[in-house]
């Protein structure tokens, strides 16, 4: 199962600003934890992620430092902010009503989906 | 293709020391791709090449080979349009329209001011230097100065900006005072061709310092290098164009002041051309620094203009020389003439293989490349018959000496970039081996000015 592009950027934000919670990271790490969460199914465009983490920088949620891998080569690193903290919290609030929302939605159609009705198809 | 041509892009007998020597081709190629675009900074692409990295290497872990991994890699990144569309709306300030980095956004804004103060403070700091040094030295010693005075601000400030650690500080720092001391010490004879030589090496040499200080210390790094040729010829066009706009600007106020009766000669020539024209270099610098792919647009076209051009002069030059008859009585002025041309030819090449999209297939334009280092070539032998036999009747001078030694350099490096571009028009070599030559012979140009301006004064008595 592919995840509809627009579900992938709309969850971007809180996903990145997450797995940074836990923790310093870089680019690619977190495009692994990504996979990892989401068992693959989350594809992103690898290089999708860096101008979101530069979006993140500028708005003040994540802290960027330049270091060195282990093999030598320049590594820019991100760390969260309290700025960015708050935005997570803020953020899981919003996912947390649309997840609500959607839950009731999913409960009250459910017996409704099975065959979809047939004077819906103008809505598609 | 034509019969007889294998697919495969390399020769049998190409030369592939390195484990991984294809796939870094192949990343450097990449990094050159991503690196024209306006919207990705340097600094992006070296992000982005960390990653590209680490995904090729996880690839290989899986069982893919170098190539089938970089190609994954590559094709996970992101097509390149998408991935600057991107980077330009995150942004907006680097692309072309905006000329100064002083940006709307709000966290950029602080070090974009800073930067531009910096840039300000060491291009007033260039000017104080060259001024005060005109004002208390004697005119051959500033001469013999003028890249000590002038560099270690372009230096300082390609410094700061790559925040370099503390040892590249110290290898920035050791040659300066170095040949400060050979310059300085040195009993040169004052009109002695050696004083000439060190004046005209030193520059050539500290060139070298300040491209330490832009390749951040990584010099052994290829692409870096080449970035340090570009931003060499960027600055060049740049310095022109400010060069030319201050000469406007003056003109027209010397114009107004000399119908009010102010003659502005002597403050333009006590003040404003020795704080200026110093400055420039660090502000040109600067500006090649936040706005290079404007330039980069130019580089391409000017080698286009200029290459058929050259290729006529060289011809007329041939026929000239050839018919001259007793070549050995020419002018000794001969000998760095052929260097300038060689330098010039050289240039050309250089900028075209640093703007050429290094995966385009061979062109026409390659194939008068490969005519015009051919006929500097030519020139270069005819030239040289001619030297090496004044030579042998008048034995050896130190400006002999430094002109035929930078003479054989050009020409090893002309006679294999010839090779090498004859192979890849063939389609036996990828264009990155010439890349690679090219910026792999850079720092013999340095190490020849070295030698001539601190050895050769010994060696020939200071005379």
């Amino acid at each position: 199962m592919r995840i509809d592009k627009d579900l992938v950027a709309a969850s971007a934000t809180p996903l990145v600003l997450g797995i940074l919670a836990d923790g310093e990271s870089y680019g690619y790490a977190i495009l692994k934890r990504v996979d990892e969460l989401s068992g693959g199914r989350m594809q992103w465009t690898d290089g999708m992620l860096y101008p979101l983490l530069h979006r993140l920088e500028r708005l003040g949620y994540v802290e960027a430092s330049w270091g060195t891998s282990d093999v030598g080569r320049r590594r820019k690193h991100y760390a969260i902010t309290v700025a960015g903290r708050e935005a997570l919290v803020e953020r899981q609030e919003q996912w947390g009503v649309v997840a609500d929302a959607l839950q009731q939605v999913w409960k009250t159609a459910q017996d409704g989906l099975a065959p979809p009705p047939r004077d819906a198809e103008g809505w598609a | 293709m034509a019969p007889g041509t294998t697919a495969a892009g390399t020769a049998p007998g190409a030369p592939g020391p390195a484990p991984h020597a294809a796939l870094e081709a192949q990343i450097d190629q990449w990094r050159g791709y991503v690196r024209r675009r306006e919207a990705i900074s340097a600094a992006d692409v070296d992000e982005m090449e960390d990653h590209l990295r680490e995904r090729v290497e996880d690839l290989r872990a899986t069982g893919l080979d170098d190539d089938e991994a970089f190609l994954v890699a590559v094709k996970r990144m992101g097509t390149l349009d998408d991935l600057s569309r991107e980077f330009a709306q995150e942004h907006s300030e680097r692309l072309w329209k905006q000329l100064v980095l002083v940006g709307e956004q709000p966290t950029g804004r602080t070090r974009s001011w800073r930067e531009l103060a910096v840039v300000l403070a060491l291009a007033v700091a260039t000017g104080a230097a060259v001024k005060t040094a005109t004002t208390v030295l004697d005119e051959q010693t500033v001469a013999l100065n003028v890249g000590l005075l002038v560099l270690p601000f372009l230096t300082a400030y390609l410094a700061w900006k790559r925040q370099v650690t503390a040892r590249v500080v110290g290898a920035l720092v050791v040659p300066f005072v170095v040949l400060g001391a050979v310059l300085n010490l040195y009993p040169f004879e004052p009109t002695g061709s050696t004083l000439v030589l060190a004046a005209l090496s030193a520059p050539v040499t500290l060139w070298a310092v300040v491209g330490l200080a832009y390749v951040g210390g990584r010099w052994r790094s290829d692409p870096r290098r080449m970035d340090f040729a570009r931003f060499t010829g960027e600055l060049a066009v740049y310095y022109t164009l400010l060069a030319l706009g201050g000469g406007v600007l003056l003109g027209l106020t010397a114009g107004v002041f000399s119908l009010a009766d102010v003659d502005l000669e002597p403050y333009l020539e006590n003040w404003i051309l020795p704080l200026c024209v110093p400055g420039a270099l660090v502000v040109a610098a600067w500006l090649v620094e936040a706005k290079q792919n404007v330039v980069e647009n130019i580089a391409p076209v000017l080698t286009r203009v200029f290459t058929p051009l050259t290729l006529v002069m060289l011809l007329a030059v041939f026929v000239v020389l050839a018919t001259a008859g007793n070549l050995a009585a020419v002018d000794r002025e001969l000998l760095i003439l052929m260097d300038a041309i060689l330098v010039l030819v050289l240039c050309l090449l250089l900028y075209s293989v640093s703007a050429r999209d290094p995966l385009a297939p061979p062109s026409f334009f390659d194939g008068l490349q490969v005519a015009l280092v051919v006929a500097a070539l030519a020139v270069d032998a005819v030239a040289l018959t001619a030297m090496l036999t004044r030579i042998a009747e008048f034995g050896v001078s130190p400006n002999k000496a430094a002109a035929l030694g930078l003479n054989l350099l050009l020409l090893v490096h002309l006679a294999w970039s010839a090779v090498l571009a004859v192979a890849f028009v063939r389609g036996r070599r990828p264009f990155a081996d010439l890349v690679r030559w090219q910026t792999r012979y850079l720092p013999v140009y340095a190490a020849w000015a070295a030698l001539v301006g601190v050895v050769f004064p010994p060696v020939f008595g200071f005379v």
